[in-house]
């Protein structure tokens, strides 16, 4: 299985080179951007650990430096999912701007969904990553044999 | 009273005198008035009778929308008339049509009650496009001053609190309306939802006819939506929605669908335009109160947006809607099988979108519009539209748009899910490519063709409708174009 959360996750994983060009893009529209990896992709996981603070005031010439901070994370974390962010802080947005995931586990067990019976027909649903029956630093795989 | 001079006591003899008095007479066309800043101004074209002066037809619109009867009444002395008369200040023909006049009235905010949309519409609409004196009448634009804004609650999200509920950034949303239409089985219309979900859609919709009716009762078709939202969010690890219609006979049987859509966790509802102002403000309080996105199928407006000199432009309908408060309404595709010309849709999405919107005659824009952080409208584009488009579609409608593919997911020769998935790489290739600095509408194309290479389901889709388009006329154009000067 695959997650597919973020923006570009149908496609192929993107390349470093194409990691640069987006986030050129978003350092050209003056976004602050930030690094961020979990072991819980629940989708209602709204915070995932921050690898750093974000980064502001880069000029997209710099986008080198956003790189490096994502290598650094994957390098780190090779084991959980590692996200990319740009956020946009103009009044009326306030709010993310992109965000797609540039690492994964090598293994993605993926969800399981649990049921129950209500009244009337009604099923009463809930969902668990596979990964979080483990505690937290002991849920996927390790990639490259780093110790959580 | 012993200060009135002569002067003003003969006219005032004239403005009283029992019969019918020209509304123009009357003071419902001022051309030195100045219009304030709290005043409602409305855009009305104007197309009089033979023989009817453009502006007694002004005036006349102005009046009827206000204060004014067909004769004189001597009860209009017992209140400060003035103040609760509408004047028309501006009448301009418009160019290249003849016989049609742009008329510019202003309306005193004490003419309408705080946060009602059903109040202001029976003011504005409500009597005079009936008027004799007319052959036709259009609302084309109206500005709504600040300060009756604030009296609204608008949208129950918006577009912001969407996307991080979402968690879906950076790209337009997808979606599907579940066909065929009518007959589906409450099972077999789940089966549609999950497979489109599952391929790749965020949302997948009811469409406005969809009910209750006897092939599908609405709580059956709840019910089996819901499992294939729930198994589609289970193998993507994304949310997911379907859009459950609370469209129904009564507020009573609207409320108790919406709680119930709610109970077994829909992340939105729908509703449809058919349903009338007040439900429809009833309907995003509930959104509000209770966490739920509110869609709105404009279903019905054909009859009363599309035709150039008779009705209600959709910029004014669109504006009705972000203040009564809806997250999502469909407002065209430019490309799709329904009316839309590009200039009046840029309008539509500006006016749904936008904080401030700027006088823009080319986008049939009359006034400028200030929302003072009212939450913006999500668009939907709806109807016609396919992955071979993408590249337009992005142009076009821009990024805080749903983009729904109702036939080009679920009539796609591999399958639901395969369209779903076609849709779903052409959007974020396209994204790509765009965030590349490509010139993705020139490229689009070769971005859609290369983006294919790796994906058989999309590659599916650009040979089947590679060369399907909707080439019509428009109906509904702007009077206004931008000439390129020669610098």
């Amino acid at each position: 299985m695959r997650i597919t959360q973020g923006t570009f996750s149908y496609l192929r994983d993107f390349t470093d080179p194409e990691i640069e060009a987006q986030i050129r893009y978003a350092l050209t529209n003056g976004w602050s951007m930030s690094v961020e990896y979990t072991d819980d992709p629940h989708p209602r996981n709204s915070y995932w650990e921050m690898w750093a603070p974000p980064m502001f005031d880069l000029t997209p010439e710099e986008a080198e430096v956003v790189l490096r901070e994502v290598r650094a994370c994957r390098e780190a974390h090779g084991d959980k999912y590692v996200k990319l962010l740009a956020y946009d802080a103009r009044r009326g947005r306030q709010t993310t701007a992109l965000s797609f995931i540039v690492g994964r586990p090598p293994k993605e067990p993926g969800y399981r969904l649990q049921r129950s019976d209500a009244h009337d027909r009604v099923q009463r649903y809930s969902l668990q990553p596979y990964a979080v029956d483990n505690p937290a630093g002991h849920r996927y795989a390790s990639a490259n044999g780093s110790q959580p | 009273m012993s200060t009135t001079t002569a002067a003003t006591t003969e006219n005032k003899k004239d403005r009283w005198a029992s019969g019918v008095t020209p509304y123009a007479e009357m003071g419902y066309y001022d051309a030195d008035y100045v219009p304030k800043e709290t005043d409602v101004l409305c855009a009305f074209r104007v197309t009089p009778q033979p023989g009817v002066d453009p502006i007694e037809a002004a005036a006349a619109v102005a009046g009827e929308s206000s204060t004014a009867t067909w004769t004189v009444v001597w009860t209009d002395r017992l209140t400060d008339h003035r103040h609760y008369q509408a004047k028309a200040y501006d009448v301009t023909a418009v160019p290249g049509r003849e016989g049609e006049y742009i008329a510019r009235i202003a309306y005193d905010i004490d003419l309408f009650e705080e946060g009602s949309i059903a109040n202001l519409t029976s003011s504005i609409i409500g009597n005079v496009f009936g008027f004799k004196a007319l052959q036709a009448l259009r609302l084309e634009d109206m500005r709504i001053p600040t300060q009756y804004v604030k009296t609204f609650q608008g949208p129950p999200h918006g577009i912001v609190i969407e996307r991080e509920y979402l968690d879906k950034f950076g790209r337009p949303l997808l979606g599907a309306t579940v066909k065929p239409k009518l007959g589906l089985s409450a099972k077999n219309y789940g089966r549609v939802v999950y497979e489109a979900l599952r391929g790749g859609l965020d949302f997948t919709k009811d469409d406005e006819n969809i009910n209750s009716q006897p092939f599908m009762r609405w709580r059956d078709r709840y019910l089996y939506a819901i499992e294939g939202v729930h198994r589609a969010t289970a193998s993507s690890g994304e949310v997911k929605g379907h859009y459950m219609n609370v469209t129904a006979a009564t507020m009573e049987e609207m409320y108790e669908r919406a709680e119930f859509a709610k109970e077994i966790g829909s992340v939105i509802i729908m509703m449809d335009l058919t349903v009338g102002y007040t439900a429809m403000q009833s309907m995003s309080k509930w959104a509000r109160r209770n966490g739920v996105i509110l869609h709105l199928h404009r279903a019905g407006h054909g009859t009363y947006t599309r035709q150039k000199t008779h009705g209600v432009s959709f910029r004014v309908i669109s504006k009705w809607c972000r203040l009564l408060g809806v997250d999502h309404i469909h407002a065209g595709t430019v490309v799709g099988k329904l009316e839309g010309d590009p200039a009046m849709i840029k309008g539509y999405y500006d006016t749904l979108r936008l904080d401030h919107v700027p006088e823009s005659p080319e986008h049939g824009i009359f006034f400028d519009q200030d929302w003072c952080s009212l939450a913006p409208v999500m668009p939907v584009a709806s109807g016609g539209i396919h992955a071979g488009q993408m590249h337009q579609l992005l142009r076009y409608l821009g990024e805080d748009v749903v983009l729904q593919f109702g036939g080009g997911t679920i009539g796609h020769p591999m399958g639901i899910a395969a369209g779903a998935t076609a849709n779903r790489v052409a959007v974020e290739a396209m994204i790509q490519a765009r965030n590349e600095g490509r010139d993705y509408f020139q490229e689009g194309p070769d971005i859609l063709e290369n983006a294919a290479k790796g994906c058989p389901e999309l590659d599916a889709a650009l040979q089947v409708w590679k060369d399907i388009t909707f080439d019509f006329q428009s109906t509904d154009t702007p009077d206004y174009v931008v000439t390129p000067t020669v610098g």
